[in-house]
């Protein structure tokens, strides 16, 4: 590879990738992500190398295996360009299908195309309703892209507006554009971009850094792995811009050492970019003098709160500081050093390239751009989708998400994670953006966005998250440390029917010291699942304590499983399955759960085939008498086994 | 450091004391230290490590799927509790909070191979064809 050395360099290079391309087919297989991994997308994708070599279609045909696309459970997901042709589920045997049909003829393959709720086959990826409402501005560009080849991202026009910064705009300007376009953290504080880089440049000292934030720990939010797998070279160019205008000459990538494949993108795409002399000294002949280092962080979830996060890049114990100095002034060695999130630096080359105006055309008055949020949770359509700030809750979780899977009721959503809240079905019109979400209870956080339905608890869901947080807590403030403990504790005693009268107040006035005496964020915040489930669910709460009962089915404690007589048709399945051996009965007898020996797994409801759904969870009432032993099951007409 | 405590890590699944000491010397830091950052964070142990590694995902999505029961099959499976590494030394079983990819949720995942919503059989299957 030759070192580029003036934008006309660049350009030249992009056209030469562009003509050797020609008229050719592009197959997007997501097979350089992790979740495609998951699914087996690396074997289609050989599979498309093997059969596109043995068709001899090389001239005419390439598979690229790109980055997540999003739409992660109907993996392996397979693109055709220029047609936009979109195949869900491939397996290894469809492929010579596919190219013999698809890529020579202009046949479709029928079977592995959408299927909407109606039963109708869509053709096109734009067309279906998933991809339909999202407008993926930054998340988009995964599926034109293989982000183990910097060619690909050149293609697309990437780095010309590095070049751009560079050669057309002061760093004065470049602050300047991403101050005007109002751009906020996308990591959950929503601080403004533009005030924090002005900050750090205008801050005393020779030596800045500029910090990516991949420190991804919000359980439930996978956005920055996808973006870093599968476009790592979009956060580059946004890290070296903000290394230009900041007047930065050292950047550091923190990554979480449970995304393997994040990090071994990243080292590839680091080696193409300093081959090209897109980092390293003299930038593109511009003078301009930039490289970074990717720290791996050894799991620690407050090691993503920035002071924490510069801690241990210096390699030391990731706990917070006070911030009466702002890390933007003293961060890594006590250097002004400029952290942001893996989706802002994301966003920065956009901004940049299109300009402030364009950017504050999208979103609400307070809240500019896209975000990307990761729908997870009891929704039909799980996945990534980026969609423009003030888009309402309700649009994402049903026009996009497909609303509550298996018919069930919605009862929550749960955004930003750890430090959000639970909201319930009637705030699901709101606009979500940062102040709006934080107006009431929660917060957007890194964005996910978890949907639960009738058969969650509350208050089981308030008890995982304090869970989690007593767990991550590094123990160096007391009112989080002790604070979240003696609020677990609590929780731990509604969910196990012990709860008292008052603790819900108990709970409240905790709440109230950790929010307020915390240092950092992970303690101020963490009362929030508490707080925001008290508020719209307190009716769960109180039927913990006062009837003893679990609405929801879930808290082991207050439930029982059981037969239903009149239902049970004696198939024995329960029977052999469960693992304790609490279930009594046996041919055309009637199956009974022992309820002493009953270790409330809940494999017998699993099991038991919908078509009986004999099984059943009680909460806050007796177990009916069992019928005494050896009673003859009645038989249903037409369910004989 | 952290970075180089990561490679021995790696290199045998946990943080042997010679190791620990040798890197102690060679950096001129006191091993205290080095064990106080080993034990703040999550990716360092002090114990060895089984062959094979079991993880269960206990992040948000999954939880609301069923991973605490997916854990309770796990440990059935393997006769050992979280945290734990089995006699002979063949599996350890650790949970983790998020693996990202909590569209296949509830996701188990066995020496780096992943598995989205196992059923019981399927967890003994694939436990069993580790040797």
């Amino acid at each position: 590879m030759a070192r580029l050395r003036s934008p006309a360099d660049l350009a030249g290079i992009r056209q030469q990738v562009l003509s050797q391309r020609g008229e050719k087919r592009y197959i997007a297989i997501n097979a350089s992500g992790t979740c495609g991994l998951a699914y087996g997308s690396d074997q289609v994708f050989q599979a498309f190398v093997a059969e596109i070599e043995r068709q001899g279609l090389t001239e005419q045909a390439c598979a690229r295996a790109t980055g997540c696309l999003g739409f992660c459970e109907n993996s392996p997901i397979v693109i055709i360009f220029p047609d936009d042709i979109c195949y869900f589920r491939v397996k290894p045997s469809d492929v010579p299908e596919i190219v013999s049909k698809t890529i020579l003829g202009k046949e479709l393959v029928n079977r592995l195309l959408y299927k909407d709720g109606k039963g109708k086959r869509i053709v096109h990826e734009g067309k279906i309703p998933f991809y339909k409402h999202q407008s993926r501005i930054v998340f988009g560009n995964n599926r034109l892209i293989d982000p183990k080849s910097i060619d690909d991202y050149i293609a697309l026009g990437g780095y010309s507006t590095l070049a751009k910064a560079l050669f057309e705009m002061s760093p004065e300007e470049v602050v300047e554009t991403v101050k005007r376009a109002n751009l906020r953290g996308r990591g959950g504080g929503g601080f403004p971009t533009g005030k924090k880089w002005e900050t750090t440049r205008n801050a005393p000292g020779e030596t800045k850094y500029v910090i990516v934030n991949a420190d991804e720990g919000d359980p439930g939010a996978y956005m920055d792995r996808s973006l870093l797998e599968g476009n790592p070279h979009s956060v580059l160019e946004g890290l070296v811009i903000g290394a230009y205008a900041i007047g930065s000459h050292e950047g550091y990538i923190y990554v979480r050492q449970e995304y393997p494949l994040a990090i071994e993108n990243l080292f590839i795409a680091l080696n193409q970019a300093r081959e090209y002399g897109l980092l390293g000294k003299n930038i593109l002949g511009s003078g301009f003098n930039f490289d970074v280092t990717i720290h791996r962080g050894a799991g620690a979830f407050v090691s993503g709160e920035s002071s924490a996060l510069m801690t241990a890049i210096e390699g030391k114990v990731g706990e917070p500081r006070p911030k009466y100095t702002r890390t933007a002034v003293s961060g890594i060695w006590e250097r002004p050093s400029n952290l942001n999130n893996v989706e802002t630096w994301a966003t920065v080359p956009l901004i940049i390239s299109k300009g402030a105006d364009w950017f504050t055309s999208i979103g609400t008055a307070g809240s500019k751009g896209t975000k990307i949020f990761s729908l997870v949770g009891k929704v039909n359509n799980t996945g990534l989708v980026e969609v423009p700030m003030g888009m309402t809750l309700r649009e994402i979780i049903y026009d996009i998400g497909g609303g509550i899977r298996y018919g069930k009721e919605f009862k929550a959503v749960q955004t930003g994670g750890p430090s959000g809240g639970c909201l319930p079905e009637s705030l699901l019109d709101i606009p979500v953006d940062f102040d709006e979400l934080t107006k009431v209870g929660s917060m957007m956080g890194s964005g996910g966005m978890i949907v639960m339905d009738e058969d969650n608890c509350m208050v089981d869901v308030a008890r995982y998250f304090l869970a989690f947080l007593a767990e991550e807590s590094c123990g160096k403030c007391i009112p989080c440390r002790e604070g979240i403990k003696q609020m677990l504790n609590i929780l731990n005693r509604i969910c196990d029917g012990q709860g008292r009268t008052g603790d819900i107040d108990l709970l409240e006035e905790l709440s109230e010291v950790v929010r307020d005496a915390s240092l950092c964020a992970l303690g101020t915040t963490a009362p929030n699942p508490v707080l925001s489930t008290i508020r719209y669910f307190r009716d769960e709460y109180e039927a913990h304590i006062k009837e003893r009962r679990c609405p929801a089915g879930v808290c082991k404690a207050l439930i029982s499983y059981y037969i239903q007589p009149e239902r049970c048709q004696a198939c024995q399945i329960c029977l052999r399955e469960c693992p304790v051996g609490a279930i009594t009965g046996g041919k055309n007898l009637l199956h009974v759960i022992d309820q002493d020996k009953c270790t409330k797994c809940g494999t017998c409801l699993e099991v038991c085939p919908p078509r009986f759904a004999a099984v059943l969870i009680l909460s806050g009432e007796p177990v009916p008498a069992a019928p005494p032993q050896g009673t003859k099951v009645e038989r249903t007409k037409g369910t004989q086994q | 450091m952290i970075q180089m405590l990561l490679e021995i890590q790696r290199d045998n699944r946990w943080l042997p004391k010679p190791a620990v000491v040798r890197l102690s010397k060679r950096l001129g830091i006191p091993t205290n230290q080095i064990y106080h950052i080993a034990t703040f964070y999550k990716a360092f142990s002090l114990t060895p490590q089984g062959r094979h590694s079991v993880s269960v995902c206990l992040g948000t999505a999954c939880h609301v799927r069923g991973a605490p029961r997916l854990l309770e099959r796990a440990t059935d499976a393997l006769h050992i509790g979280p945290g734990e590494t089995s006699t002979d030394m063949k599996f350890t079983l650790s949970t983790v909070n998020c693996l990202g990819c909590c569209a296949l949720g509830p996701v188990i995942v066995v020496d780096g191979k992943y598995y989205g919503n196992p059923s019981a059989k399927e967890i003994e299957r694939v436990i069993a064809s580790c040797d």
